[in-house]
Formats: C-alpha cells, sequence, structure tokens
C-alpha cells in the first residue's frame, strides 16, 4: 500500500517536473529568435478570432444573469442605480477574465491537445522534424504567444458582451438609456481595475497553451491516447486556472492596493 | 531535378565518394528493459539501394530514425556523410536533416494543409524561392510521382497509395542525396506497391540518390536492394547481396528470403 502510495507521488512529481521544464522551455524561446512569425499569426486567427463568437454570446448571457442577479439583490436597500456600476465592476475585475479563462480552456485547451495528440501519434511532428523544422518552436511556442495575445483581448470582448447583456436585461425591465447606462456603468470602473484584471488573462493563456501542448506533444496509446490528451487538456487547464487565479488576485491587491478598495 | 544532380555530383569529390553516405557503428538503443537495437554496425556506400529486412519489432524502424537524429542511440555513432548527428543539435542537425528525405510509413502528411502545400513546405522553411517557383516546384515533383492534379486536395480526400506519393514526393523536394523509406508497401495492393518501388529505383538508377528502405516484402527487396541486412532481436543476422541472403547458412534468414509475404 505504502509502495503503491510513493509510486503515484513520484510519478506526479516527474509529470509536474516535465511539465514545468516544458514550460520553462516556451518562455525562453518566446522571446528567442527565430520567430514564427506566420505561424504565430495564423494560430492568433485559430484560437483567437475563431472564439470570439463563443465568448460574445457567453458574455452577453453573463451579464443578463448577472444584471436579474444584482436588481434582485439592490432592490432591496433602493441602490437600483449602482445596478450598471456594480456590474461593470464585477465583470471587469473578475467575473470576465475568469469566465473567458474557463471557457478558452475549454475550446483552445481541448483543440490544442487534439491537434497535437493526433499529430505525434501520425507522425506529423517527426515528419516536421524529419523535414528539419524545430517541431516545439513552430508547434508548441507560437500556439504559446498567441494565446498570450488572445486572451486579453478576449477577455475585453467578453466584458463588454457582458455590460451590452446587462443594459438588455436593465432597458428590458425599465426602459434605460444606452447612454446613462454606460455612464453609470464607467463612473466607479478605471484602470486599475481593468488593466490588472485582464494582464492576469495572460498568464492564463500561458497556461492553456503550455498545458495543452505538453499534453498533446506527449500523446501516446493511439486514438485512446488523443481523446484522453483533449480531456485532460481541459480539465488540467481549468484546475491550474482557478488555482493561478487565488495567487494572482493576491497578488493584484499587494501591487495595486486601490485594486483592494485600500 | 537535373541541376540538383548535377550539383549534387559535383560535391562528390574524389574524397566524399570514399565515406559511405550512412554510417552506424556500434549503435545499442534499449526503450526500458526492452533492447531494441543491440551493437549495430553498418555502412551504406553512396547511391546504394540499401534494405533492411526483418520481423515487426526487430528495430528496423527505429534504426531508419537513429539516421535523422528521431532517436537518439544509447551508445554508439551514427554519421552522415560523414558528420556524426547522433550529438547535433539544432541548426547543425537541421542542415543534416535537409540532405536526407524520410517517407513515413503512412506518409505523416500535414493534414491541416493541401497536398501541394505539404510538398511546398520544405521549400517554403528552407529556400528563399518566390511563392510563384516554389508552387511550380511543388507541382513538377507532384508530377513526378502521378499526382499534378492533386495539387489543391487535401490529405484526407487521398488513398492509401496516393499518400505514399504525396509523402515521396515531399519527402524528394529538396532533392536530398539519401533517401529514407519506412515501409513503402505497407498496407498497398500489389500494383501501386510496384509503382512505388520503380519511382524509388528510378530515384537511385536516375538520380544517384542513396535509397535506404525498411520492408517486409522480399519481391521490393530484391527489386530494390542492391545490399541488404536482416535484422533479428536488434542485431544484424544476415548482410549482403539477396543472392547471399539466399544461400546463408542461417534458416531464419533462408525462410524470410523464400516467403512471399507482401507487406
Amino acid at each position: 500500500m505504502l509502495e503503491r502510495v510513493g509510486r503515484i507521488v513520484v510519478t506526479l512529481l516527474a509529470s509536474a517536473g516535465a511539465v514545468s521544464i516544458f514550460a520553462f522551455k516556451a518562455l525562453r524561446e518566446l522571446v528567442v529568435p527565430p520567430f514564427e512569425i506566420r505561424e504565430t499569426i495564423r494560430q492568433l486567427f485559430e484560437l483567437g478570432l475563431r472564439s470570439a463568437p463563443l465568448i460574445a454570446v457567453s458574455g452577453m448571457a453573463v451579464g443578463v444573469v448577472l444584471s436579474m442577479h444584482t436588481r434582485a439583490s439592490l432592490e432591496r436597500f433602493g441602490a437600483e442605480a449602482m445596478i450598471p456600476a456594480g456590474l461593470a465592476i464585477a465583470l471587469v475585475r473578475e467575473t470576465g477574465p475568469l469566465t473567458a479563462g474557463l471557457l478558452l480552456s475549454g475550446r483552445i485547451g481541448a483543440g490544442i491537445g487534439a491537434e497535437l495528440g493526433a499529430m505525434r501519434v501520425t507522425e506529423q511532428i517527426d515528419a516536421l522534424e524529419a523535414s528539419a523544422v524545430d517541431s516545439f518552436r513552430y508547434l508548441v511556442v507560437t500556439r504559446v504567444a498567441a494565446c498570450i495575445i488572445a486572451l486579453p483581448i478576449l477577455t475585453t470582448i467578453m466584458n463588454f458582451a457582458g455590460m451590452l447583456g446587462g443594459f438588455l436585461a436593465e432597458t428590458a425591465t425599465t426602459g434605460m438609456p444606452l447612454s446613462l447606462y454606460f455612464n453609470r456603468a464607467f463612473s466607479i470602473v478605471d484602470l486599475t481595475d481593468y488593466v490588472p484584471a485582464t494582464v492576469k488573462t495572460m498568464v492564463f493563456g500561458f497556461i492553456i497553451a503550455t498545458m495543452s501542448s505538453y499534453l498533446g506533444f506527449t500523446t501516446e496509446s493511439g486514438t485512446e491516447g488523443v481523446g484522453r490528451a483533449s480531456t485532460r487538456a481541459v480539465v488540467f487547464s481549468s484546475m491550474l486556472i482557478i488555482v493561478a487565479n487565488v495567487v494572482l488576485v493576491r497578488l493584484i491587491f499587494f501591487i495595486f492596493p486601490k485594486a483592494a478598495g485600500g | 531535378m537535373i541541376e540538383a544532380v548535377a550539383e549534387r555530383s559535383a560535391m562528390q569529390s574524389p574524397t566524399s565518394e570514399a565515406v559511405p553516405s550512412v554510417r552506424l557503428e556500434h549503435v545499442s538503443k534499449s526503450f526500458g528493459s526492452r533492447c531494441v537495437l543491440d551493437d549495430v554496425t553498418l555502412d551504406v556506400p553512396a547511391g546504394c539501394g540499401f534494405v533492411i529486412l526483418g520481423r515487426s519489432g526487430t528495430g528496423k524502424s527505429v534504426l531508419l530514425r537513429h539516421v535523422i537524429g528521431l532517436v537518439r542511440p544509447d551508445s554508439g555513432s551514427v554519421f552522415v556523410q560523414g558528420q556524426e548527428v547522433s550529438s547535433l543539435t539544432g541548426k547543425d542537425l537541421a542542415r543534416v536533416r535537409k540532405s536526407v528525405g524520410f517517407l513515413f510509413q503512412n506518409a505523416a502528411l500535414f493534414d491541416s494543409i493541401s497536398v501541394g502545400e505539404n510538398v511546398a513546405f520544405p521549400l517554403r522553411r528552407h529556400s528563399r524561392l518566390a511563392d510563384s517557383e516554389i508552387r511550380s516546384r511543388a507541382r513538377q515533383k507532384l508530377a513526378a510521382v502521378g499526382l499534378e492534379r492533386e495539387y489543391d486536395k487535401m490529405p484526407a480526400a487521398l488513398s492509401g497509395g496516393m499518400r505514399k506519393r504525396a509523402g515521396l514526393a515531399r519527402a524528394l523536394a529538396l532533392d536530398p542525396p539519401i533517401l529514407l523509406v519506412d515501409e513503402p508497401s505497407a498496407g498497398l495492393d500489389p500494383i501501386t506497391s510496384d509503382e512505388i518501388d520503380a519511382l524509388l529505383l528510378g530515384l537511385k538508377q536516375q538520380g544517384g540518390t542513396t535509397v535506404i528502405v525498411v520492408t517486409h516484402n522480399i519481391t521490393s527487396a530484391r527489386r530494390l536492394g542492391d545490399e541488404l541486412v536482416m535484422l533479428h532481436e536488434g542485431r544484424i543476422l544476415a548482410k549482403g547481396t539477396a543472392a547471399d541472403l539466399d544461400q546463408s547458412d542461417n534458416e531464419l534468414v533462408r525462410a524470410f528470403m523464400a516467403s512471399s509475404h507482401s507487406g
């Protein structure tokens, strides 16, 4: 029994070490030329632009629901006028970045895990190497760069879509005009709310891309392995995002005391 | 194509002719506790058709992968045109890989780009040619394997034999002096298999390309192989011409050569 537990712990530590080395290598090669600019732009389109509809629709739905909940709470205190500002703060500081991160870990993480996994088992990664192409730089670093760039942009889209959804819910209930809604929403949000929370999603992008690429890159056991890589990419990316979020929020509050209300 | 052959002939000085295209010296490789290659030494002369035979799981494909550094030996050395490959990394390894084409068992075409772009891929990566010139060369390579009409098709739309021919066109995109071929007949009907053999034979005889083939197909091995080796349990069991292996003292070698298994 003890031996089995020991073996599991050693395996876990070895896997954590392997992922860390992989992530460190990706981070180092991100800043060391040559850069695969063409492929990075292609990935930015595939991973970023193609995720925009999902993010926009989800953001709007989240905005509608948040607005309804906020109204139900604030109505009790006669503070309905604070609904746009409350919604904007909630979206920009936390709900937008975290929801975008989790949604994209599903869409992008599963995609990268499955694509690289399939390339591994069908020898396409070996074929890249045989063609004298650095497969890590071509497949992994480009995806990591694309995710780091795409996540803050998609999070901003989610924030705006959420606020638009909140407006639709509010105007349907009270007939509030668009200009008044956004004036109230932006009256309380400033750059210390937006910038750190949005920059945080660059870390989410790095986590999604490196975790999924690692699992895809190290796929074994044929098509079954590809399915496993894809599922694990989503599970591990989501878990890491949630855990990293706790650390990052603490860090943001430390660096920007104003964001903590201090 | 003619230019490339002329260029290659010019590069082969009297000194380089003496150097084998590929040389393995005491190469051993294990995966976990399983020894796949055990002290393998062999020379592949330039311009030779070299066939590696053996039962499944005897290390043939692993041996082939050593040649371009896809697998590193646990001990021993691998030389390609006189250059030690097993310790190379980065640009040095890439330089060697550019001189070696590799046709994978399942062709390993990049499935996110068209057949033509698969063939153009090495040219886009390693030449400064204009886009129109790259497309034109890719079309020529596809025409050479009878696939000129398939340029814009996706790999998934091709049959197994067509995929293999497209893989061969990609492997030859940079006119490499050495071509590695892993199981050219696997999964193909006899006629398509013969067509692939004819293409490989043409490369060897007309282009002077060193062709190293891993196969189970004895008919194909006899056709392509100037020299043959038979691997068994990670070691070289027999080496020589097809006639030498036919008359081998080893019963397993004779049985293998007498078999009519076609891939």
